[in-house]
């Protein structure tokens, strides 16, 4: 049935189309012998003008973007140490994007409009200008020269890790379509592990070696914890297809691949509770769980369940198409201090006490 | 050389073979008649590609919510009109298969490379007829194969048109890697030998058949681009091909090139020393190239339609062919910047972010060059060059956001979100697709010897500009506030709650965007049949494909190819009464060649 109305509608349409056309048509007639579907003065003066109509609207919908999604997440509020240095780069970035663009679309829509053709006009023969291309070429060699000197800095401070900061050796392993962490322990080394050694029945789910003595105090859970103003150096694994531990408040982002450990260093500088109390974080909460509440309105309506109100918490999420369920595939991230992590941790089952034998 | 081709082409094209229906309009060797087949085809791929990307869009926007349109169209993949999330990931990947493969490359570079290459350079047709019909029945044989896949139990691959592995591998990682995967393989393996077919047809066709008088200075910058491209694509698609045998040797054969530890189901697979990343590397070095086999003849397009518009000369034309070369160039040592994040060494992070950046600067040549072209002009704003002037805009647009997506530092935060979908469909995309109609606009006349309604182009045109914009440019904040692409839904993290409605926009824009396409197919079929009739040189151009009778005959002109005495773009060239001088009008006395 509803195929049928579809095709009845495109029927229309055309239809609908053809008889404006029509219209159009008849009332040309009798105005002009030459081809009726090149464009005239008075299409280019009515396109020129649309011209700066389009510009108008580049600009305001730019503008409004930045006014009402311009306070981006990610832009500000970064929870680790390398944070700012990449929020900074990004706003240049965006500086020196807005700038370009701004001024690019007015030359090409305002010369769009300005030398709209009219009849007996003929236009300037300039082919070439060794000067002005020369200009375009060095500006944009200046400005990309910087932006790649700050940016392979800034990459390589990210990327490089500082083994004397003694981090905290944590290994994320992914799975379709869930996250587990494990903790190296006391002796801060994570226990040898390959799938082949997985064991369900024995729980031994991340295939890590029985008989390594780094592996016994290993702690395998569910929800990460890390301790603030600590490095932390994530060694990543996965055990079926691509995953990417995707954690965008710290400015952290590695794919976790089948057959090789990857890993990925930050060290995190607010606690979860820190975060809930700023104030930019605040208003988006109260702004989501408005939303929320509304929403829950039609599902009570429904006969269904109201949703949950919204709490910040820090995320680890999966970036890399992987499955069916990839679009929920996340794990809790809190950031707490030393003493409430120790505490944590002391209530952890070490790996050596998590097996069934 | 050309005088023997000439009298070659008199002996056979003087008397009228027997041509029958078969041979004219199916079977096809006329160049003529096989890039309005490859335009055909890409269009119909491309309402396909589309309608895809609006099931999509209408799920991200109401999501769960039951729909009579999706259960029409989608049948056992939507009960009760909500769409399950394999099939979403279907979509996600066919959609950009076949606006990537099929309509943008196949529909772009075959529509325009045929019929303009033999047209522009002076040649009575292809370098071999015969290649280039296989050419386009491989390619028509790999659209039904991909097609198909829609139509098999577990349902089409569903792994991303980037088919990384393990999860492209492996049928009980995903529905879609089973038969789906399989037919996937199959149509792009024909689909690239199709491709080097046909580049191989453009690059020698370029080299050998042009006319007295055209050389490699006077191309029009149309052909320059056909033929760069065609050079990119016969080096960087055998190398897809070579990665697309390795994962069907995986697949089927039990090797491990691309797999290793793997555990999936209460099993331990057998896969030993293979590397994911190995694959990613294969793919975008063919990926990455790809970007500019899809852009490079969108932007030869402009170039001709703007000059011709504008009345102008095209702006630096030695720069323009110097940019194009050096974007081909870089294209191929910058696939890096799609895995920065994908495990391999850091440094190559830092060497590949210096490679992609660069390509920043041809790019801005380009765009400054096309600007000045409409300086001082006399602009016929025809549909044609609407589209042109808009894909000027939108390559500025979706280009300036690559130097965030190229510096590997920033990288780390919007990569695979949408950000980065917002940045490749307007620069790639859209602007492309915009070269796709402003061609389609120019050389209707050329090609069904009627015009199309400008009024209707003009329509089309603005009702898409605006979409266009009002898609993309929203899609680069929620991309900067986190949110992930190929997520089923975002109603998993309530985080996200508050991009829903920004999402509800985009869709409403995409929705009226794609309605407003049938404007242009009505025009374009109806055009065909009932259009104004053309006259030869209907927008007063210079190049030598409008000095072809409006009637198609075979072998292009009905006396001897007409020799070339200058570049294409003596446009209001001083001491001239028209303002365009022909290709093939000899110099006046004392008139120079302009050193271009």
């Amino acid at each position: 049935m509803t195929a049928l109305i579809s095709i009845l509608v495109l029927i229309f349409i055309f239809v609908a189309i053809w008889q404006m056309v029509k219209i159009f048509d008849l009332t040309q007639t009798g105005k002009s012998t030459e081809n009726n579907q090149i464009a005239n003065d008075n299409d280019n003066k009515v396109n020129g003008y649309l011209m700066i109509g389009f510009l108008i609207f580049i600009y305001a919908i730019t503008i409004v973007c930045i006014a009402k999604y311009g306070d981006l997440p990610l832009l500000s509020n970064s929870a680790s140490e390398h944070g700012p240095s990449v929020d900074r780069l990004m706003i240049i970035s965006l500086l020196v994007i807005f700038f370009v663009q701004t001024v690019t679309q007015f030359l090409l829509h305002y010369f769009a409009f300005k030398y709209r053709g009219q009849k007996g006009r003929k236009a300037l023969f300039f082919a070439d200008n060794n000067k002005l291309e020369a200009i375009w070429t060095i500006i944009p060699v200046i400005v990309l020269a910087g932006l790649i000197i700050q940016g392979l800095f800034t990459w390589t401070s990210i990327m490089n890790v500082d083994e004397e900061a003694d981090p905290m050796v944590v290994e994320l392993y992914a799975q379709q379509f869930n996250w587990k962490a494990r903790y190296a322990g006391a002796d801060n080394a994570l226990g040898k592990a390959n799938v082949r050694l997985i064991d369900l029945d024995k729980a031994n789910i991340l295939g890590v070696d029985e008989s390594d003595p780094n592996a016994q105090d290993d702690v395998i859970v569910t929800e990460l914890h890390l301790p603030v103003g600590k490095p932390v150096l994530f060694k990543m694994r996965s055990q079926d297809v691509l995953h990417s531990a995707y954690m965008p408040h710290f400015r952290a982002q590695m794919n976790c691949v089948p057959g090789m450990i990857t890993q990925f260093s930050f060290t995190p500088t607010k606690t979860t509770a820190e975060m809930r109390e700023v104030p930019e974080i605040k208003d988006k909460v109260a702004n989501i769980n408005k939303i929320r509440t509304e929403n829950s309105k039609e599902l009570i309506a429904n006969g269904e369940e109201a949703l949950e109100p919204y709490e910040f918490d820090y995320l680890l999420l999966c970036n890399k198409i992987c499955g069916t369920s990839h679009y929920n595939m996340q794990m809790k991230i809190i950031v707490e201090t030393q003493e409430e992590f120790d505490a944590w941790m002391k209530e952890q089952k070490q790996f050596k006490n998590s097996l069934n034998l | 050389m050309s005088a023997h081709v000439e009298a070659h082409a008199h002996d056979d094209h003087g008397h009228h073979h027997k041509e029958t229906f078969i041979t004219k309009y199916i079977f096809s060797q006329d160049h003529k008649m096989i890039a309005k087949q490859y335009l055909i085809t890409g269009l119909i791929m491309g309402i396909i590609g589309v309608v895809m990307s609006l099931m999509m869009r209408m799920q991200i926007a109401w999501p769960g919510e039951p729909n009579a349109f999706l259960q029409t169209f989608l049948g056992k993949w939507a009960p009760d009109g909500v769409m399950s999330a394999d099939i979403y990931l279907a979509l996600v990947t066919i959609h950009g298969t076949i606006m990537v493969f099929f309509v943008l490359t196949a529909g772009l570079s075959g529509t325009f490379s045929n019929l303009l290459i033999p047209l522009q350079i002076g040649a009575r047709d292809m370098a071999s007829g015969f290649l280039n019909m296989v050419s386009y029945w491989l390619f028509f044989v790999s659209c039904v194969i991909m097609v198909a896949s829609f139509f098999v139990e577990a349902g089409p691959a569903a792994a991303g048109w980037t088919i990384y592995p393990p999860l492209s591998a492996l049928p009980m990682a995903q529905g879609g890697s089973g038969l789906g995967m399989t037919l996937w393989l199959t149509s792009m393996a024909i689909f690239i030998a199709s491709s080097a077919l046909g580049s191989l047809n453009y690059v020698v066709t370029v080299l050998n058949l042009r006319t007295k008088g055209m050389s490699m200075t006077r191309l029009p910058l149309t052909i320059w681009t056909f033929f760069v491209t065609a050079i990119i694509g016969i080096v960087s698609f055998p190398v897809l091909l070579s990665a697309a045998l390795l994962l069907i040797m995986d697949r089927s054969f039990g090797t491990s090139f691309f797999l290793s530890d793997i555990f999936i189901q209460g099993e331990v697979l057998h896969y030993q020393g293979g590397s994911p990343v190995l694959f990613e590397h294969l793919f975008w070095f063919l990926g990455h190239p790809e970007v500019y086999i899809v852009l490079l003849p969108a932007l030869g397009i402009t170039s001709e339609i703007i000059a011709t518009n504008s009345r102008k000369p095209i702006f630096g034309y030695r720069a323009m062919i110097a940019s194009v070369l050096a974007i081909a160039f870089l294209s191929t040592i910058v696939w890096g910047h799609h895995m920065f994040v994908s495990g391999m060494n850091p440094f190559l992070g830092s060497v590949f972010t210096f490679t992609t950046l660069l390509i920043a600067i041809p790019s801005a040549v380009k765009a400054f060059n096309y600007i000045t072209t409409l300086w001082k002009g006399n602009l016929q704003l025809n549909p044609a060059m609407l589209f042109s002037i808009g894909l000027v805009s939108t390559f500025i647009t979706g280009g300036l956001t690559g130097i965030i997506l190229g510096d590997s530092a920033l990288d780390i935060n919007v990569h695979d979100t949408y950000f980065v979908v917002a940045h490749f469909h307007l620069v790639m995309g859209i602007s492309a697709l915009y070269g796709f109609f402003a061609g389609v606009y120019h050389w209707f006349p050329k090609m069904f010897g009627r015009m199309m309604n400008k009024n209707l182009g003009y329509v089309h045109f603005w009702i898409t500009a605006v979409c266009a914009y009002g898609v993309f440019f929203p899609m680069h904040f929620i991309g900067m506030a986190g949110l992930p692409r190929r997520y089923y839904t975002n109603s998993a993290f309530p985080l996200f709650d508050d991009l829903s409605n920004v999402n509800v926009v985009i869709t409403v824009f995409a929705l009226v965007g794609g309605a407003f396409q049938i404007v242009f197919f009505y025009n374009f079929f109806s055009s065909i049949f009932y259009g104004k009739k053309a006259e030869q040189n209907p927008w007063k151009s210079n190049t030598l494909e409008w000095t072809t009778p409006v009637e198609h005959i075979h072998g292009n002109w009905p006396g001897a190819i007409p020799t070339v005495h200058r570049w294409a773009y003596d446009y209001s060239k001083p001491g001239h009464d028209d303002d365009f001088v022909p290709q093939d009008v000899p110099l006046k006395e004392g008139e120079e060649e302009l050193q271009h």
